[in-house]
């Protein structure tokens, strides 16, 4: 039996029992002795596995480390069975979280100029779920807290990091005129900075789920 | 009226201004200013007869907007007139590209809102917090604004107020919640705007209106919009009814 044979059934236990997506990093380190190549392969036939025989739960990668999660075309009955509402986010919610997303880090100023609005009590909801946190103090005066995203941000939004949050300029069509234009730049700028922070954001957390893994599937968007 | 309620419905002046653009059928890069502001302080106004609080934001941009209308009608600056203080160019220029971010953002949210969301549309073992993302009701998609359209169409339609001397107990909302209840117990479902008597009084109306609100609020029934833009109300399902302890305040929902 070769190597991704013998840990393909060790991993799915592993993925199975952990409560938290658990990176390659960790797996590895938990498999001594076991290369990082064999637990990626084994870990990449799984998922498709998974994918190929239609099975209820799926494997993804979410917040740099892989979960079983269950498909989505069950979840009316897993609700009825965990007796959950078809739970949503207030459009005030989802709005700052979006903002916050994309533009971190940011003080609630600054996230209140784009909304237009009083932003506090949102911005307290979003901490109270964890879905933001504050990363940093703004150097200007009254040094002001600055918000970023949280890993269970994008665990709850089945992202592996920052950088699957589609381009703003490609999400609609929103049309662009030439002397608008500069806005859509500008705000592509902003995008890179994100991509290049979230490296720094994501590192804080356990594991860390460096990199390295774009050879599994693409986007599900 | 003794009634203050506070909405946190509306997601702020710029949504406002996007939702008005949007129903006047407008180019936002061209907006036609004093139209816009005329309909804007409309809504300003509604909002006041409902006795809602109008914080300092939609003050602040009808304060916006009429500088900008005030600005579009002075003829236009000589060239080099010496005044180099003068800003020249689109006074409208930096509403627009405020009104282009936010509903960049807004397109943002609603695309990551459809994401499979965790507790909602996936679920994992360990994942048993219920209230992660906030455990909340099955209402579809209704702006604020759809319902203050259709109030405004109603409110239009009445007999103006003459008769001041009707006194203002005659409508409570608790009256009219027996109303509404009554009515709908029988059939379950109605229009919205069938609850409106078309002769009735401007504070009959409002009274109806926040009472709808109220019951709304207190998830005895619920409002949904059809495509053609009608709202109707419905009884909820009985089966649902063991979450009605929850009170939400929130109406609209991203769609």
């Amino acid at each position: 039996m070769n190597a991704e044979e013998r840990l393909k059934p060790l991993i799915e236990a592993m993925i199975f029992a952990s409560d938290r997506p658990i990176g390659i990093d960790r797996l590895s380190n938990l498999l001594e002795g076991e290369k990082r190549e064999d637990v990626r392969a084994a870990l990449n036939h799984l998922q498709e596995e998974y994918d190929r025989q239609g099975r209820g739960i799926y494997i993804e990668e979410v917040a740099g480390g892989y979960q079983m999660r269950t498909r989505p075309e069950y979840a009316p009955w897993l609700r009825r069975l965990l007796k959950v509402g078809s739970s949503k986010m207030s459009r005030a919610s989802m709005e700052t979280l979006a903002i916050i997303a994309y533009k971190q880090p940011l003080t609630r100023f600054e996230i209140e100029k784009v909304r237009g609005v009083d932003s506090s009590g949102v911005l307290r909801t979003l901490l109270e779920k964890n879905m933001v946190k504050v990363v940093g103090r703004k150097d200007v005066p009254g040094r002001p807290a600055v918000y970023g995203t949280t890993k269970d941000f994008l665990e709850a939004f089945e992202l592996r990091d920052l950088s699957c949050l589609p381009k703003l300029s490609e999400i609609r069509g929103v049309r662009e005129k030439d002397g608008i234009g500069e806005v859509a730049e500008g705000d592509s700028q902003s995008w890179h900075n994100i991509e290049a922070q979230s490296g720094g954001v994501d590192s804080a957390g356990e594991g860390g789920g460096k990199r390295g893994s774009a050879d599994t599937t693409g986007d599900q968007g | 009226m003794a009634y203050k309620v506070k909405l946190d419905l509306f997601e702020g002046p710029l949504d406002l201004l996007l939702h008005l653009i949007k129903k006047s059928e407008v180019d936002i890069y061209d907006i036609p200013i004093a139209t816009i502001t005329e309909q804007y302080l409309e809504y300003l106004d509604i909002l006041k007869t409902l006795n809602l609080d109008i914080v300092g934001e939609y003050l602040l941009m009808a304060a916006t907007l009429i500088h900008i209308k005030s600005k579009t009608l002075l003829p236009a600056p000589e060239e080099s007139g010496g005044d180099d203080d003068e800003e020249v160019g689109d006074p409208r220029e930096e509403l627009v590209k405020r009104l282009l971010e936010y509903q960049r953002y807004k397109d943002a949210s609603k695309h990551m809102y459809n994401r499979n969301l965790l507790g909602r549309d996936v679920f994992t073992v360990g994942h048993v917090d219920k209230d992660e993302l906030g455990k909340e009701d099955e209402f579809k998609s209704l702006s604020i604004f759809s319902l203050i359209d259709t109030l405004q169409t109603v409110l239009k339609k009445a007999p103006a107020d003459t008769l001041i001397s009707i006194p203002h107990e005659r409508f409570s909302i608790v009256d009219k919640i027996d109303h509404i209840m009554q009515l709908l117990s029988g059939t379950r479902s109605a229009t919205f705007i069938s609850f409106f008597h078309p002769a009735a009084p401007r504070v009959e109306i409002v009274v109806t209106f926040l009472a709808i609100l109220e019951l709304a609020k207190m998830r005895m029934i619920r409002l949904y919009e059809t495509d053609d833009g009608t709202i109707r109300v419905y009884l909820p399902d009985l089966s649902e009814e063991d979450e009605a302890g929850v009170i939400s305040d929130e109406v609209a929902r991203v769609e």
